[in-house]
């Protein structure tokens, strides 16, 4: 087990470093540079330009810029922005709850929803039960994010008025310090009345829209693995006990059809991060993904290299974690 | 009173080319403690017709009969709650393939466990200790380790034992046992029959022994019945059939055994069996028999009486001659 362990973290490194040149060289790839960004269309004189590309070490060569990215990287330094001129990890590090409390109630949405409705069709097989699941499923699945973030918006919150149009809180009604990060335990620890209402219903639309490409891809997933299960012998075992139809498919299958289901799962954390970028930057939550976005257009060359490592250092982390659950809940692989 | 009385079951299936009659007219009976025998070659209709009566086929299937009777209820009126007490319980059955049959996820003990506690009053600790106590009947060394062992560590004969075992716990008065042998090593083959026997015997429990095995037949069965395309052709004690086989096909089957081979070359039945788009208008045998008539080919045969042991044929064999009827249509 902890060979299998060390095994898969070794196995991470080499996409480390494939990750830190490819970062580095895509976020040179854009046109422009730093000062440009900054100076606009105004220009600025050519000794200034010298000067400030200098102080940032831009002048270097290439590949001493790598290397020394590369040195920073190797003693945890991500380096400080160029334009907050605070060290990139902490700017991280203040955003980065937002974006996890969204992905997580995302997934939570997701999972929630997505396993049931691919049971359901999956026992219900070709039922009209099933086909408009499956047609909800690919419909959510081919859904432009941004488009269906502007619908929501403009249904639920323009339309119905149910929900905030945007950011993670009214602040003309509240105000506390972050705490954890986390608005909806902050909310929480504020003890302000009506906080905790308020922080939900702005995670709403957001988790929705988040959650929405990884509800059908978990659904659709859990439908084909069910399917796949119910035909096993062992499910005829199952039933041949007399065991009710709830015990047959909600332990005997689903306990095997979820095996697949959370590798899945476990994959949707990439698509959340990124997916995070979009929706972020439409219900203006101030998330990684939208620093990130702002950082693009500011060829903030530090904070992008650093952030794009530190996002996908998580999803290796949490594809890890996934393959240790899976390790976890298969006893084939646990025994083997 | 017979335990398990089936008159007239058909099963068909829907296919894409249309309904598929797979198991067509079968009667079958068993009493307490009797020990019958299906046979017959793949593609028979043997396990589908058991399948019926445990009621585990498929929703595309189509089940009718005149009765379907166990230990005195109606099965064809039961509803699925009431039958689900029945079934696991009083009515149980073994499957071919054990290591498939285990459910991967969970302990063996859990699995033997698990019938008792949705059909018998027992306490956490009497279940646990009825576990063991199953394991040891079905010889399984060290049964307290093996309770908390996973399927995957178990070899294929391990596994049929554990599926006996399971079988077992909540004292059944039938087994059905589909082909508990035909996915073991011929070595373990022998062992896990012989433990059935054995239990069967001990427990004066019945069982229906589906199997492709005559010799088995010929060592265990009190009653045989022979099937055919999904057709019951003959049936009859166990003696009788050997001694004398009044269908074709029956006498065919044993005509095969190696053990009555007297030429050089094995003895085989020519040709497969029909499937849903070769079926023959007369009697399904008719294309491969050797007693086959023009009468055989064209009108479906009648089904003789118990003298002839019930042989569905227009001329069933008596010492091998066949007999033609007037009654014959």
């Amino acid at each position: 087990m902890l060979n299998l362990i060390l095994r898969r973290v070794a196995l991470t490194v080499p996409t480390f470093v494939a990750l830190m040149f490819v970062t580095f060289v895509a976020v040179r790839l854009v046109p422009g540079d730093p000062i440009e960004a900054r100076t606009g269309e105004r220009g600025i004189a050519p000794e200034r330009l010298a000067q400030l590309r200098h102080e940032l070490g831009l002048d270097q060569p290439v590949w001493r810029q790598f290397l020394d990215y590369i040195y920073g990287l190797l003693h945890g330094d991500f380096g400080v922005s160029i334009v907050t001129k605070t060290p990139v990890l902490h700017e991280f590090l203040i955003l980065f709850p937002a974006t996890l409390e969204l992905a997580f109630c995302a997934l939570v949405f997701a999972v929630v929803l997505g396993v049931p409705a691919g049971v359901l069709a999956a026992v219900k097989r070709g039922s009209v039960l099933d086909h408009s699941v499956m047609t909800v499923a690919l419909a959510g699945y081919s859904m432009p994010i941004f488009w269906w973030g502007l619908l929501l918006i403009m249904f639920m919150s323009e339309y119905l008025g149910l929900t905030p149009v945007s950011g993670r809180m009214d602040l003309i009604n509240y105000y506390f310090e972050p705490v954890t990060g986390f608005m909806l335990i902050d909310s929480l620890l504020s003890g302000q009345e009506g906080a905790f209402g308020a922080a939900a219903a702005h995670l709403v639309l957001p988790s929705i829209v988040l959650g929405t490409i990884p509800l059908a891809v978990i659904a659709r997933m859990t439908r084909s693995s069910m399917l796949e299960v119910l035909g096993e012998d062992y499910v005829r075992t199952a039933r041949a006990k007399g065991l009710s139809p709830l015990r047959v498919v909600g332990l005997h299958t689903l306990r095997n059809a979820l095996i697949p289901v959370v590798t899945v799962v476990g994959l949707q954390t990439g698509t959340l991060l990124a997916g995070a970028v979009l929706t972020e930057t439409i219900f203006a939550w101030p998330g990684v993904g939208k620093w990130l976005i702002e950082s693009i257009s500011r060829r903030d060359y530090p904070a992008l290299q650093g952030g794009i490592m530190l996002i996908s250092a998580i999803v290796i982390l949490v594809n890890l974690i996934v393959d240790m659950l899976y390790v976890a809940i298969n006893p084939r692989i646990r025994h083997g | 009173m017979s335990l398990l009385s089936i008159r007239n079951l058909s099963v068909s299936f829907a296919t894409g080319r249309g309904p598929f009659r797979a198991v067509d007219r079968v009667d079958l009976d068993v009493a307490a403690g009797e020990l019958v025998a299906i046979v017959g070659e793949s593609g028979s209709g043997k396990s589908v017709a058991m399948l019926a009566v445990m009621g585990l086929l498929p929703w595309i299937a189509t089940v009718t009969a005149d009765r379907m009777m166990f230990d005195g209820r109606d099965l064809l009126s039961l509803s699925a709650r009431e039958r689900r007490r029945i079934i696991g319980r009083d009515l149980v059955m073994i499957f071919q393939e054990p290591m498939s049959s285990l459910n991967p996820c969970f302990t063996v003990g859990f699995q033997i466990r698990e019938a008792m506690k949705a059909h018998l009053d027992l306490s956490r600790a009497q279940r646990q200790a009825r576990a063991v106590e199953l394991l040891e009947l079905v010889g399984i060394p060290e049964p307290d380790r093996r309770l908390s062992a996973f399927p995957h560590q178990l070899s294929g004969g391990m596994s049929q034992r554990v599926m006996i075992a399971m079988a077992l716990a909540c004292k059944p008065k039938l087994i059905i046992a589909d082909e508990p042998t035909t996915a073991l090593d011929v070595t373990i083959q022998a062992q896990i029959l012989d433990l059935l026997l054995k239990l069967q015997k001990e427990s004066g429990v019945g069982l229906v022994l589906i199997t492709h095995d005559m010799g088995v037949v010929a060592e265990t069965a009190q009653r045989v019945c022979v099937h055919y395309a999904g057709q019951q052709v003959e049936m009859q004690d166990t003696r009788g059939l050997f001694r004398d086989p009044h269908h074709p096909y029956t006498a065919a089957l044993l005509a095969a055994l190696p053990e009555r081979a007297r030429g050089r070359l094995l003895p085989s039945i020519p040709g497969i069996v029909p499937g849903l788009a070769d079926r023959p208008t007369g009697c399904l045998f008719s294309p491969r028999c050797g007693f086959a008539t023009d009468t055989c080919r064209t009108v479906p045969p009648p089904r003789a009486g118990a003298e002839l042991g019930l042989a569905l044929c227009h001329t069933p064999l008596v010492a091998g001659v066949p007999q033609r009827r007037e009654f014959a249509a």
